[in-house]
């Protein structure tokens, strides 16, 4: 007999999936289907219709040096962030799978950031970052200079890159802690009879052992590092100094709600979304080689 | 090839403690089968030994050398998991060869050697397979070949065949002693299973709430249970047990219903005592026999090379297993009979064995 509920007849099972396709059209396709229309056409700032101007749109924007240099800072900022936040969570969790001291109260804490909205969270970076008060204050009068996220660029893109790693840290940590806690004990003690030490064990054991799990942040935190971004860069740099942290997603809302230039903006977010789709592609072609499923 | 010395090992989890004390001494290549219900702390023994668990008091020392404060890989022991903990995304090549990897054998000889393995455990067809793809049976070959690769001076199985079904278990069981014959490591196997016990063990160690009740060859125990645990524990169907209490010229038992004529030697009138015998050391008669118990059919199980019939004495339980063919109904009346030799006596309180009875009267031994 069939374990699964099947249904006699196929319009049922439609109805069923109705309201979900409803959703996912409402919010999805047909949003992006308005932005793909837009990106080809050119919408006059007081009204009065869209004019089809085809792929000009797409050929202002990659041929604007400005756009170019926003990509590569969210490359860079993607990179990074990523980076930071997966391996820091990634030793974090290791650390409390054995179970060292005050690794409950980790577990606790390091969900929180996940928890904060972007904006609270780039305000708190945003004091804690200042370069007149506080910690890097200090920092700034035994290296007068040192730290300016106002008027350095690499420091306001290492300051948005702290925050956002912050926030992710604790994502990451939880799905990490998870996949260490389903490996069987008895493999670890298996691999420690068969000679094999802390570090070691971690390498041939426990690491092939979450690579499903990293692939998986690796996609969520990628695609995240490239949308999540927007409300920590308005709050703390507004894409500043000199655009030096002007992501694609803040670029793409400043262009068309400072700069009013609807059209731009919605080839923009087509391109943004074109890249997150083939960085998707790659990663499920490439790296998911290496994952070893169980 | 070594000893394994025990002495005085506790351990405690927090505040319970579920080792209480164990001294034990386990001779070079001796298979030590350790036997008992779960949570007698069995496991936590073994895993001490391998390193898995810290020694909360005592020393631990194989071959002379106290391994206490030593990291698990430098004890020289392998261990064969119950669940085979085999490593999921290696081959059985990888699985079996780990270890030699680790200790940076090169690849030629990690190759020889793996094949060498797999050759004694049938498992060179299965080299390139991954645990996934392999039977029950089959994996538990390849999690021994991971601990025999390594030619440990001690083998150490934790239930290793209790996720196999009854055929297979039979299999691998005299697959693991015929091992043994051939490595001659020292070998300590725990289970909770004591046909498995009795059939693998040179000597046994029977082992109930942390503490030691008996240790000796499987014969031994079974012929004299050191303790009531042990006398009801070790044998199947269990032990029969009648409580009684001594009296001036025996034995009262079941609350006075019966009597059973010994001479007391050291023992005080009033005193509590357990009396046992073996199910199969029990005679069925016809009903009325002279010196017969007579006892009321409850439940047969059939055996087929047997029958257990579980009777009614006086509103206690009490079997007997026999291979007569004869086929008593349930509720119907039997006699029952048993020679003195076979009784076995502990004392209520402690539950120890008690040698200090001399059964008296040679014929009948007990009256109905």
């Amino acid at each position: 007999m069939e374990k699964r509920v099947t249904f006699g007849r196929w319009t049922i099972g439609i109805l069923f999936a109705v309201p979900q396709l409803l959703l996912i059209f409402t919010f999805f396709y047909w949003p992006a289907g308005q932005a793909v229309y837009w990106s080809l056409t050119l919408q006059q700032p007081w009204g009065g219709g869209n004019i089809w101007v085809g792929l000009d749109n797409f050929r202002s924007i990659l041929s604007n040096a400005d756009y170019w240099n926003s990509i590569t800072a969210s490359l860079v900022f993607a990179a990074i962030s990523t980076g930071l936040a997966m391996v820091i969570a990634l030793v974090l969790a290791a650390l409390t799978d054995r179970q060292l001291a005050g690794s409950r109260l980790y577990r606790v804490v390091l969900i929180w950031p996940y928890g904060i909205a972007a904006p609270a969270l780039a305000m708190a970076f945003r004091f804690i970052l200042a370069p007149e008060a506080g910690f890097m204050a200090v920092v700034n009068k035994f290296w007068p200079g040192f730290w300016d996220p106002g008027l350095d660029g690499a420091d306001a893109m290492a300051s948005v890159i702290i925050a956002f790693s912050w926030k992710y840290v604790g994502y990451n940590f939880i799905f990490f802690l998870a996949a260490f806690q389903a490996i069987p004990r008895s493999l670890i003690e298996a691999a420690a009879m068969d000679g094999s030490g802390v570090i070691r064990r971690f390498r041939d054991i426990q690491f092939p052992l979450i690579t499903p799990t990293i692939f998986f942040l690796l996609v969520i935190n990628i695609t995240e590092s490239f949308q999540d971004s927007f409300g920590i860069v308005d709050i703390m740099t507004a894409g500043g100094p000199a655009n030096a942290t002007n992501l694609m997603v803040y670029k793409i809302y400043s262009d068309g709600f400072k700069g009013l230039d609807y059209s731009g903006a919605a080839a923009q977010s087509i391109i943004l979304m074109l890249l997150i789709i083939a960085l998707t592609i790659v990663q499920f072609r490439f790296i998911e080689r290496r994952v070893h499923y169980r | 090839m070594a000893s394994i010395t025990i002495r005085g090992v506790k351990k405690n989890y927090a505040k319970t403690q579920v080792v209480h004390g164990v001294d034990l001494d386990f001779a070079s290549g001796e298979f030590v089968v350790i036997l008992g219900p779960s949570g007698c702390g069995k496991s936590t023994l073994l895993r001490m030994i391998a390193g898995l668990e810290e020694i909360s008091d005592g020393t631990i020392a194989i071959d002379g050398m106290v391994v206490n404060k030593l990291e698990p890989r430098e004890r020289g022991c392998a261990m064969v998991f119950q669940n085979y903990a085999l490593y999921p995304h290696m081959s059985v090549a990888q699985n079996i060869g780990y270890s030699l990897k680790v200790a940076g054998v090169p690849a030629a000889e990690r190759t020889q050697r793996i094949q060498a393995v797999a050759r004694v455990l049938e498992l060179e067809h299965l080299l390139d397979r991954k645990p996934m793809a392999l039977s029950g049976g089959q994996r538990q070959r390849v999690a021994m070949g991971r601990a025999m690769i390594r030619e440990p001076k001690v083998f150490l199985f934790d239930e290793p065949l209790s996720n196999l079904d009854a055929k297979l278990r039979v299999q691998m069981r005299s697959e693991i002693r015929k091992l043994h014959r051939r490595l001659n490591a020292t070998s300590v196997f725990v289970t909770h299973d004591q046909v498995e016990a009795m059939t693998l063990a040179d000597r046994l160690v029977v082992m109930n709430g942390g503490r030691v009740e008996q240790v000796g060859t499987p014969a031994e125990v079974y012929s004299r249970p050191a303790s009531r645990f042990v006398a009801t524990f070790v044998g199947a169907p269990a032990m029969n047990m009648l409580e009684g209490e001594v009296t001036l010229d025996g034995i009262s038992l079941l609350g006075g219903s019966r009597k059973l004529n010994v001479s007391r030697t050291g023992l005080a009138v009033g005193a509590k005592v357990a009396v046992g015998i073996r199910p199969e050391s029990v005679r069925m008669v016809a009903p009325g026999t002279p010196g017969a118990l007579a006892a009321t059919v409850d439940l047969i199980e059939e055996l087929g090379a047997g029958r257990v019939i579980y009777v009614d004495l006086d509103g206690a339980p009490f079997s007997v297993v026999t291979s007569e063919t004869v086929h008593p109904e349930p509720g119907s009346t039997i006699g029952l009979q048993f020679a003195e030799a076979d009784l076995h006596f502990f004392s209520s309180e402690t539950g120890g064995r008690l040698d200090v009875f001399k059964v008296s009267v040679p014929e009948p031994a007990l009256q109905g």
